[in-house]
């Protein structure tokens, strides 16, 4: 018991406030009037120089918005929005037209390294040749797209990747660029009518990044966004597609991290996923929002909507998930299993520290024949936190085949954290096989006492215990973003990690 | 009187809940209980009022929508009469066993002539709601027994209770004969609310089983129950619930236990028949050290609906629990298993598990399981598990190659797949008697 209580008070009193991503930059930027209504939304639209079928599109979106009310369904609490509080559109002002990535604003630059996403050094990069008898390009080459509040201000690669042939751009230019592509995808995995704020979402997203892989290419490289919010009282909505057309593959990698801030702020994504015949998408996520300080003020109000369908046979859609910031996290990335023997899978680490709220799990729809699913959850609650998994896996009366497998497991380092489990398994044929296990409890002092005793610190028990705990999900992640990862946590969970 | 009852009734309600509404105050004469009593029913119904039959949005009711299943309540039935209590014994000596102890409620009302009070031993007291109701000076009690949640099947019952079995254990007590609650069905569609109330004193150990039943003739009935049970410190109570309806009757039983320190609560709840059955228990573990096994079984073919939901609450530290539910469905039926494991921050050294499985026989079949933990203290272990999925199909090619048929060789996995369940009953007799119940339903199959 000793130790658990020592842990206990390590956790508590390093917490929260190590927020290293919370400084703010000071530029100046270009924002739509407070508040929602039309206008807002036709400023947005305007902004970005729109076609009139997407303007249309928005405003349908909005108007859809306007007859629901927020859900209150999820095991989170906190005070009501004020919707026409916020800015729904903030964009580092232009100084000039920006020709190439050196003209960026240099204190968007610095941002970006001090988060240790290194845009120039990368854009230097892409006009180097390759070192003499290496190989044209390292392995391990990201395009990444930046972020900045609600637009894109970079985007690495593009003529590498082009000459795959995939198109890696912001949605905002592919809009413009490729709008046979948006029309045909876009609204088709989270329509306009879906939950609240995918609903507004539609109607306000500024911006995000567009995917598409032609058939049969593996994309060379790994593609990753970054999303910063930076300016005050602005909601961020971006909004992602990704389309793997006929046996392509791609793996995704999203990252998000916001300045330390008393009030809170919302973000709102969509990210929509289609795979066609044979394709794979790879799509992880370390999400490291501002969590809001020790007392539970401030942070980020993270209500994500993210979809991915299997529309074609034997495709493949991969969500892998580090959630380790935000005040609430309200957000159950899904698989439709549409095509016949498509699978899906789903990998999460939710850490919840101070007074952090998790609500997060993942939706699983077997409809096509020989369907498999496979969901691995690890959920880490300390301080005064809530972490709820919820999750659904449905086979209807022609997903003949389907199986899943769940595991879920909580952890609870502290006596006044909260770890909840609320699944829900619906099978209407007799040809599923659905698997679905549990668990809850603390670390045991059993092993703990095994550790110290065989020379380990207290620290390093707890920390071998918690990186075993989700060792299986950190494998999941792409090399680069498991380092990111494993960094965070024990960040997150700085005493009893390590 | 009718101005509380004016009151309870805004206008501008649905047109269902306006039928509801007239049910309440056609009923309201032959309600027992009057002053305080008809002010607990008024605000009660206010509460069902509020929001009418559960439907698909309200959480815990999402997969039992009454408001398809049931539309609306029937009005209540009449007050048995001779022909109707005849027919009513028909029924309870195929359902009655030895050496357990009848107590009868036909049509919501208790039949002296039918149970047999006379058998009872020293220290157990056997009483009904609608004295307890009536007696002006049992208002503490009466309150007790009325005690509500914000369940609104049980708000609804509180409203309209006509008449229940309350049965007192004195401290230490043991009993050796079961206490066997048989709610007989004769009138048809109608409504009947029962309301029975159990207290087990300290120490006390006592089987009690309910059985639901109905008259040859009676169909499309509405059976609305409630138990309240206290179990005292380091008592034993034995609770098993057999629910054998009318194959068009709707049945909501619920069950409201705290369970006392030390104390043990084994509770077996079978469903096989009726159109529409739904159990809701809400275990509380008040006491430290109490403990609670769970084993449920349904049974379901054609279309019946099904719904067992379970909250356990661990309310007192270094407590187990043990849920175990099995069903087996066969036809266009849709099994509903919700089981929920609460442990408050002061439940240190909880134990829980909950198992639930289901067998599916047909592709028109529906199984739906939502096994929940909500855990607020750190010093636990809780743990759940859930499957779905069809008969093994080499096994049934093994037995098939020693010679068995298709049927037997199904009858026999089903028998071991639900065995696991009914082991979980402690009492013997009652063991073989829901064995007996299976076979039955296994017979009926082929």
């Amino acid at each position: 018991m000793v130790a658990a209580r020592e842990t206990v008070e390590r956790v508590a009193r390093i917490g929260v406030d190590q927020y290293r991503y919370g400084f703010e930059t000071l530029i100046e930027s270009d924002k739509a009037p407070k508040g929602l209504s039309e206008d807002t939304v036709r400023f947005i639209s305007a902004k970005k120089s729109e076609p009139s079928w997407m303007l249309e599109w928005r405003l349908q979106a909005y108007r859809c918005w306007l007859t629901m009310t927020e859900p209150t369904w999820a095991r989170v609490h906190y005070p009501n929005i004020d919707y026409q509080g916020i800015y729904y559109y903030a964009a580092p002002k232009p100084k000039k037209q920006l020709a190439s990535i050196d003209e960026i604003d240099p204190e968007i630059l610095k941002t970006y390294e001090k988060l240790g996403i290194p845009l120039r050094e990368v854009a230097i990069l892409e006009g180097v040749e390759p070192p003499p008898g290496g190989p044209p390009s390292a392995n391990r080459k990201i395009a990444i797209d930046a972020v900045f509040d609600s637009v894109s201000v970079a985007t690495t690669f593009k003529a590498e990747l082009k000459k795959a042939g995939v198109i890696f751009m912001p949605i905002s230019e592919a809009i413009r660029e490729h709008p046979e592509l948006v029309q045909k995808y876009l609204g088709t995995v989270v329509p306009i009518s879906d939950n609240f704020f995918a609903r507004l979402n539609s109607a306000v997203f500024s911006d995000g990044s567009f995917v598409y892989v032609p058939p049969g290419v593996r994309c060379p490289m790994e593609l990753s966004t970054y999303f910063r919010i930076n300016e005050r009282n602005t909601g961020q909505f971006e909004r992602t597609l990704i389309i793997a057309d006929k046996g392509s593959h791609v793996s995704y990698l999203e990252g998000c991290t916001a300045p330390r801030r008393d009030e809170n702020q919302l973000h709102a994504a969509v990210v929509e996923l289609v795979a066609l015949d044979d394709a794979e998408i790879k799509y992880s996520t370390v999400q490291n929002w501002y969590p809001g300080n020790s007392e539970g003020k401030g942070g980020i109000y993270n209500f994500v909507t993210k979809r991915g369908d299997c529309r074609g046979k034997h495709s493949k859609i991969s969500w892998t998930q580090v959630e380790t910031g935000s005040a609430i996290t309200w957000k159950y990335p899904s698989c439709i299993l549409r095509g016949d023997n498509s699978s899906g899978e789903f990998y999460s680490i939710a850490i919840s520290n101070g007074f952090q709220q998790v609500d997060s799990g993942t939706k699983m729809f077997h409809l096509g024949k020989n369907t498999s699913s496979r969901i691995i959850s690890k959920g880490i609650a300390a301080g005064k936190s809530r972490n709820t998994y919820r999750g659904l896996v449905s086979a209807n009366r022609n997903a003949a085949g389907a199986r899943n497998h769940t595991t879920c497991d909580s952890l609870l380092i502290g006596d006044k954290c909260g770890a909840h489990t609320v699944p829900y398994v619906e099978a209407k044929n007799s040809s599923v096989t659905f698997e679905h296990e549990a668990t809850t409890s603390k670390i045991s002092e059993d092993v703990l006492f095994y550790c110290i005793q065989r020379g380990m610190s207290q620290e390093e028990a707890v920390s071998l215990v918690v990186n075993g705990f989700i060792k299986e999900v950190l494998q999941k992640l792409p090399m680069e973003f498991a380092v990111e990862a494993q960094k965070l946590i024990s960040i997150s969970l700085e005493g009893s990690a390590g | 009187m009718d101005l509380v009852l004016a009151k309870a009734m805004p206008e501008d309600k649905a047109n269902a809940e306006r039928a509801v509404g007239n049910v309440f105050a056609a009923a309201h004469g032959r309600l027992p209980g009057a002053g305080r009593i008809a002010d607990i029913r008024a605000r009660a119904f206010e509460a069902y009022e509020r929001v009418g039959l559960p439907h698909r949005r309200v959480e815990e009711w999402k997969y039992t929508d009454l408001r398809v299943l049931m539309r609306d309540v029937l009005p209540l039935a009449q007050q048995p009469d001779a022909p109707a209590l005849r027919r009513a014994q028909a029924a309870v000596e195929q359902s009655a066993f030895e050496p357990a102890i009848k107590l009868v409620l036909v049509d919501g009302m208790f039949a002296s002539d039918l149970s047999d009070v006379a058998r009872l031993g020293k220290g157990v007291d056997v009483g009904t709601l609608r004295e307890v109701l009536e007696t002006s000076t049992s208002d503490a009690m009466a309150g007790l027994v009325l005690s509500t949640t914000a369940d609104a099947m049980i708000s609804l019952n509180t409203a309209m209770a006509t008449d229940g079995v309350v049965m007192t254990i004195a401290e230490g007590r043991v009993l050796r004969r079961p206490l066997h609650v048989i709610h007989v069905a004769t009138a048809s569609s109608a409504s009947h609310f029962t309301r029975s109330y159990l207290h087990l004193g300290d120490g006390a150990h006592a089987t009690v089983v309910e059985s639901f039943v109905s008259a040859e003739t009676a169909c499309g009935y509405q059976a609305n129950n409630v138990t309240i049970a206290l179990v005292g410190d380091q008592a034993s109570l034995s609770h098993l619930r057999v629910k054998a309806d009318a194959a068009d009757a709707v049945n909501i039983s619920s069950e409201i236990i705290a369970v006392g320190a030390k104390a043990k609560l084994n509770l077996f709840n079978m469903i096989h028949s009726g159109a529409v059955s739904r159990y809701q228990g809400f275990v509380t573990l008040a006491g430290k050290g109490a403990e609670l096994a769970v084993n449920g079984v349904n049974l379901l073919r054609e279309t019946q609906h099904a719904d067992t939901t379970l909250v356990v609450d661990h309310a007192a530290p270094n407590c187990v629990s043990r849920q175990n539910f099995r069903a087996v469905v066969d036809g266009a039926g849709r099994s509903v298993f919700q089981g929920r494991i609460i442990a408050r921050p002061e439940a240190q050294k909880t134990d829980g598990k909950l198992t639930m499985r289901a067998l599916l026989l047909s592709d028109q079949a529906e199984a739906d399981n939502k096994p929940e933990l909500e855990i607020f203290a750190d010093d636990v272990n809780c743990g759940h598990g859930a499957t779905s999925g069809g008969l093994d199909e080499s096994l049934l090619f093994y037995f098939g190659s020693r010679g068995l048929s298709e049927n037997d060789a199904q009858a026999l996995l089903i028998q071991a797949f639900l065995g696991e369940a009914i082991e979980g009953v402690a009492n013997e007799n009652l063991r073989d008697f829901a064995t007996a119940q299976t076979e039955r339903w296994l017979k009926a199959r082929r």
